[in-house]
């Protein structure tokens, strides 16, 4: 019987790659169309490596983390592509062999984090109920006592307050717990979205150094997904840029930030304020994100781009690598200046 | 302040504002009118529901008015005795003299005298003593009970009326009712709910417990109770049923609706534009609040056709004729067991309050998911 | 004081736009219909502060410190519990927080606000015209034509051209960048002096927050309005205001030209603040201040120094004494601690 204790990732060998997603089209049917939600977006994350998707609303990244886990709605469609864990497909799953993975595999640190306890019951209970339906074997009521207090302990909990209710706890002790719930059954690979939006900056502050603590110390893969580029640098060594569904840049957290080579995470950088840097010398994005259900003809950001030439507008490009382990999906990528770093 | 209305001094760019305005305002409003009325419809025919309940409501229309139509031109040839075979209350098989009031006559059980029984619900003033008045003499042959013959299309009731006659008048009546116990129900429940939820504390508190208070009181006995010390037409029955229904329940679900709207930032909006209360009340929350409204005045439809059926049925009533009236006489003449033998009595008038109310209720079903945009289907 | 009107005489040219007073918010808890209330959260606690002509100040602080509270008051959506704000109506000093009925309509042309919510700050019953109109139709100003025309300059203005296709559209035909166009649209047509922002740019898009705060920017300059904006993001706080002030549990803890206080934090919630914030750049490394954890209490506060729970830095002098007074640090540059 395995350590119940044990808080571990159960992924692989570091830098082995554990989840490949290929190739993944995934559309929504709706009254108005067909939503091209996912168009062609492949990445690949390896064991104790956090990964980033950025992008604003609309861009996919969320989808994609509910079809990692198979938790799309019924209107949503796998048009192809693949998504693989240690090799194995999960999108040719059945449901319930899909429900073993869920939890166990990949677990997930939801968007409003804050609000998806049920408020009427205790929290330990939720997590309680976590354990039985996703860990492997049937463990005693002290057992799962044991283990969620190991989890609180983790994540800078006081063990005793497993017996609280929601609203008793403040949003970011809410938060923490939701971690240690994502991190009950020993996953592989943790995905986060959204894992800060709406709480206060110093608490977010915590909560991100927890969560790169966590990473560290157990060797544990995230996926972050955010629309917030300053939290996405924190804490990610790699970074996927998204935009419209489609994956358009993907590289080293740092080669991103400092030599964006696609036309819009040179513009999402420069239109960021913060806090050091030059105060004012942004650049504005003209114009809306795109209608995803009649997407525009060519690369779906030529309508915005400062950079366009006339082969943007015939044809789509595709995520090829111009750098060291830095792709981008840009015809012109070789206009977009370099950025730097930010000097305080 | 004429400066405030010309355009801001330090204008870059060329721009007449004058270039812009081609339609006057009010024009402008009729088009979107028209064009949100349009996609209003568009979502509601989506629904078959809707659909059918409007179908059923507009065959009662039209039944409401052919009864008017078909006794002035095609009914009039079918006379006996002076008048129409159609008419609604008495058959034409009685012969009419004339007689003067000497004494009256008082039921000693119900302290109505024969003269009032006679001429309750007629519409006509009672006559009193020294009066000539018309009557029907005790009939050389009683009225006849016709099955479905002619001229008789569904047959008469006791009295020997025929039946689809009433029937058509009886839609009239239905339609008439129902408007006003809708309209003034729901105009009340909009207007107390807007108020409480709007100014809340004392008005709110004395409002809700009015509220209370008659949702406690069940409709039928009071009414039962009233009818007996007032003359209950149907005019002052759909008020009755518009004020008791529209105090109750509804005016605290629209109230509901109203505290929603209340705390949305427009309404903070508002108030910093120089809203004063009642501006706001009106051009503000309860715009926002009339699609619920309208939606459970549906609902209140239904609701006063059955009761004013139960009501007549049990012989509260003074109204000329109406379905209830109708089961009622059935009923009163003691036809009610014989079943499928005489059919045409009670059933034509029964599917009838059923088919009314239900036409109604789909009609408000289809508009609930236009009024809310949570249950429509992706 | 019955008088709302102080005349200051000449030279009020020269001072402050809005001066805000020991301005107090109390909110009385457990207060039932026959018992005086005992308990009292303090949302806004005896803050005081001034915003020269044509000048933006940003209100920063965490969910609850009383930054909202302080813009309702200055608007009269909220009636301050005591203090006074003083705003400057071409040489009379009104007091909004004592106003008298008969001065409210002015007050209304003077100031305005844009609120956070893009869905929910317009009323999705009324066309674009409505909502950018509604002050000058509430305020009779203008016949109906001269109204569409000061309405359609805004929209202009405001970059929601062509005017004639925006007019008459309702909220749900626009997208939330437009949307927020027309909310400044809407506080800008009748030409006030003060505008009180709040948050307007939280619930955008990243991409187009820039485009909309941009405009604000161009505008106030334009229209000559000053501003006070409330966020909990200092970086959109640097972008947009000269001045900062940061409050903490309803108190200013700490309030200063942007740069200067940036660069030179006094205060230890400012320093933390400071610190916490994410830098959208990965190779920059951070220094972090931190503070304790725990959460100081808003209702009853006791009367020592309200950051005193979670300071790292306290003091016996912090425990035994009231909360700190400012300390003048030159520069504008002001600060409530003892341990500077």
């Amino acid at each position: 019987m395995a350590n119940t204790l044990q808080i571990e990732s159960r992924g692989g060998r570091a830098g082995t790659p554990l989840l490949e997603v290929q190739n993944l089209v995934m559309h929504y049917g709706t009254k108005e169309g067909d939503v091209s939600a996912v168009e062609d977006v492949t990445f690949t994350l390896n064991n104790g490596e956090a990964i980033g998707l950025v992008g604003e609303s609309g861009c996919g990244k969320t989808s994609i983390a509910l079809t990692l886990l198979r938790l799309l709605p019924d209107n949503s469609v796998i048009k192809s592509g693949d998504v693989r864990l240690d090799g194995e497909s999960l999108l040719e799953l059945d449901e319930e062999q899909m429900r073993r993975r869920r939890w166990r595999d990949v677990s997930m640190v939801f968007q409003g984090a804050m609000n998806s306890w049920n408020p009427v019951y205790r929290i330990g209970d939720q997590i309680r109920e976590a354990l039985r339906l996703h860990w492997p074997e049937t463990l005693t009521y002290q057992e799962e006592t044991d283990r969620i207090a190991a989890l609180f302990e983790l994540v800078g909990l006081n063990p005793l307050t497993m017996e609280r209710y929601p609203h008793e706890f403040s949003g970011g002790m809410r938060q923490r717990a939701v971690i240690a719930m994502a991190l009950s059954c020993n996953p592989k690979v943790i995905i986060a979205d959204e894992p800060t939006t709406a709480l206060d900056v110093i608490v977010q502050d915590q909560i991100l150094r927890e969560l790169k603590k966590i990473q560290q110390e157990l060797g544990m893969s995230i996926i972050y997904i955010s629309h917030d580029i300053a939290v996405i640098a924190e804490v990610t060594e790699r970074l996927g840029v998204m935009y419209a569904g489609k994956l358009v840049e993907l590289g080293s957290t740092i080669d991103v930030f400092h030599r964006p080579k696609h036309p819009y995470s040179y513009l999402l950088l420069k239109s960021t304020p913060s806090i050091t840097g030059p105060r004012r010398k942004l650049a504005p994005l003209e114009g809306e994100p795109p209608n995803l259900i009649q997407p525009p003809s060519g690369c779906r950001f030529h309508p915005r781009c400062p950079f366009v030439i006339e082969q943007c507008i015939e044809q789509e490009p595709q995520l090829t690598t111009v750098a060291d382990g830095h792709a981008v999906a840009c015809w012109n990528w070789q206009e977009v200046p370099e950025i730097g770093g930010l000097q305080k | 302040m004429a400066d405030l209305l010309t355009p801001p001094a330090n204008e870059i760019e060329e721009f007449d504002p004058r270039s812009v305005i081609e339609e006057p305002l009010w024009r402008v409003r009729l088009r979107l009118g028209w064009r949100a009325f349009r996609k209003n419809w568009a979502l509601f025919s989506e629904n078959k529901m809707g659909i059918a309940g409007l179908l059923i409501i507009a065959l009662f229309g039209i039944m409401a008015l052919a009864h008017p139509v078909l006794m002035a031109t095609v009914w009039q040839d079918h006379l006996e005795g002076g008048k129409s075979v159609y008419d609604i209350r008495a058959g034409a098989d009685s012969v009419i003299v004339e007689k003067t009031i000497v004494e009256e006559v008082t039921d000693p059980l119900t302290q109505i005298s024969q003269i009032e029984a006679m001429f309750m619900g007629t519409g006509v003033s009672i006559p009193q003593f020294g009066d000539t008045i018309e009557v029907p003499l005790a009939n050389p042959a009683p009225p006849v009970l016709t099955g479905v013959k002619h001229p008789h299309i569904l047959g008469t009731d006791p009295f020997g009326a025929d039946v689809f006659s009433q029937l058509l008048f009886g839609a009239r009546a239905a339609f008439l009712l129902g408007a006003i116990a809708a309209i003034s129900s729901v105009a009340l429940a909009t207007l107390v709910g807007t108020i409480s939820a709007y100014f809340g504390g004392v008005i709110d508190t004395v409002l809700m417990r009015l509220a209370d208070l008659v949702i406690l009181i069940p409709l039928l006995p009071l009414l039962i109770v009233v009818s007996g010390f007032w003359n209950v037409e149907l005019t002052m029955l759909g008020i009755l049923i518009g004020v008791l229904g529209g105090l109750g329940g509804t005016a605290i679900i629209l109230k509901s609706q109203a505290l929603s709207v209340k705390v949305k930032p427009f309404i903070d909006a508002a108030r910093i534009a120089g809203g004063g209360h009642w501006r706001i009340i009106t051009r503000h929350i309860i715009p926002n609040v009339l699609p619920l409204s309208f939606l459970y005045m549906m609902f209140a439809v239904t609701g006063a056709i059955f009761t004013e059926a139960a009501l007549s049925f049990l012989g509260l009533l003074n109204i000329q004729q109406s379905w209830g009236i109708m089961i009622n006489i059935a009923h009163t003449q003691g036809y009610t067991l014989e079943g499928v033998d005489v059919w045409w009595l009670m059933f034509p008038a029964g599917l009838s309050i059923t088919l009314f109310s239900a036409g109604f209720f789909l009609v408000g079903r289809a508009m609930d998911e236009v009024v809310n945009p949570r249950l429509r289907k992706r | 004081m019955s008088d709302t009107v102080i005349d200051s005489g000449a030279g009020t040219k020269t001072g402050p736009l809005l001066r805000v007073e020991n301005l107090r918010k109390l909110y009385p808890v457990s207060k039932s219909l026959f018992r005086e209330a005992h308990d009292f959260v303090h949302a806004v606690d005896d803050i005081s502060f001034e915003i020269a002509p044509g000048e933006s100040l940003g209100l920063v602080g965490e969910s609850g410190c009383g930054k909202s509270t302080t813009g309702r008051m200055l608007t009269k959506l909220t009636d301050a519990t005591s203090g006074q704000i003083l705003l400057d109506d071409e040489g009379e000093m009104i007091d909004i927080a004592h106003i008298q009925r008969s001065d409210m309509r002015r007050f209304r042309r003077r100031v305005q606000m844009i609120f956070q919510d893009p869905f929910e700050s317009l009323n999705p019953r009324r066309t674009v015209y409505d909502t950018v109109a509604e002050s000058l139709t509430v305020q009779r100003i203008g016949s109906v034509q001269e109204r569409e025309e000061r309405v359609a300059a805004l929209l202009h203005h405001v970059g929601l051209t062509p005017p004639e296709s925006f007019l008459f559209r309702y909220p749900h035909e626009l997208s939330g960048g437009q949307r927020q166009r027309v909310a400044i649209a809407r506080a800008l047509v009748i030409d006030p002096t003060f505008l009180v922002a709040d948050e307007p740019t939280s619930m955008l898009d990243v991409s187009i927050r820039i485009s909309i705060m941009d405009l604000m920017l161009k505008l106030a300059a334009e229209f000559n309005v000053s501003y006070l904006y409330i966020t909990h993001d200092l970086a959109v706080a640097r972008y947009m205001c000269d001045r900062i002030a940061v409050m903490y549990l309803g108190k200013i803890v700490e309030i200063g030209p942007t740069e200067e206080l940036l660069a030179n934090p006094r205060h230890p919630y400012t320093r933390a603040l400071l610190s916490a914030v994410p830098v959208p750049d990965p190779g920059f490394k951070r220094e972090r201040v931190d503070i304790k954890g725990g959460i100081s209490k808003a209702l009853n506060p006791p009367p020592v120094c309200r950051f005193l729970e979670r300071c790292p830095k306290a003091t016996d002098q912090c425990r035994t004494n009231d909360h700190p007074g400012f300390d003048d640090l030159g520069n504008g540059h002001f600060v409530a601690c003892y341990n500077l």
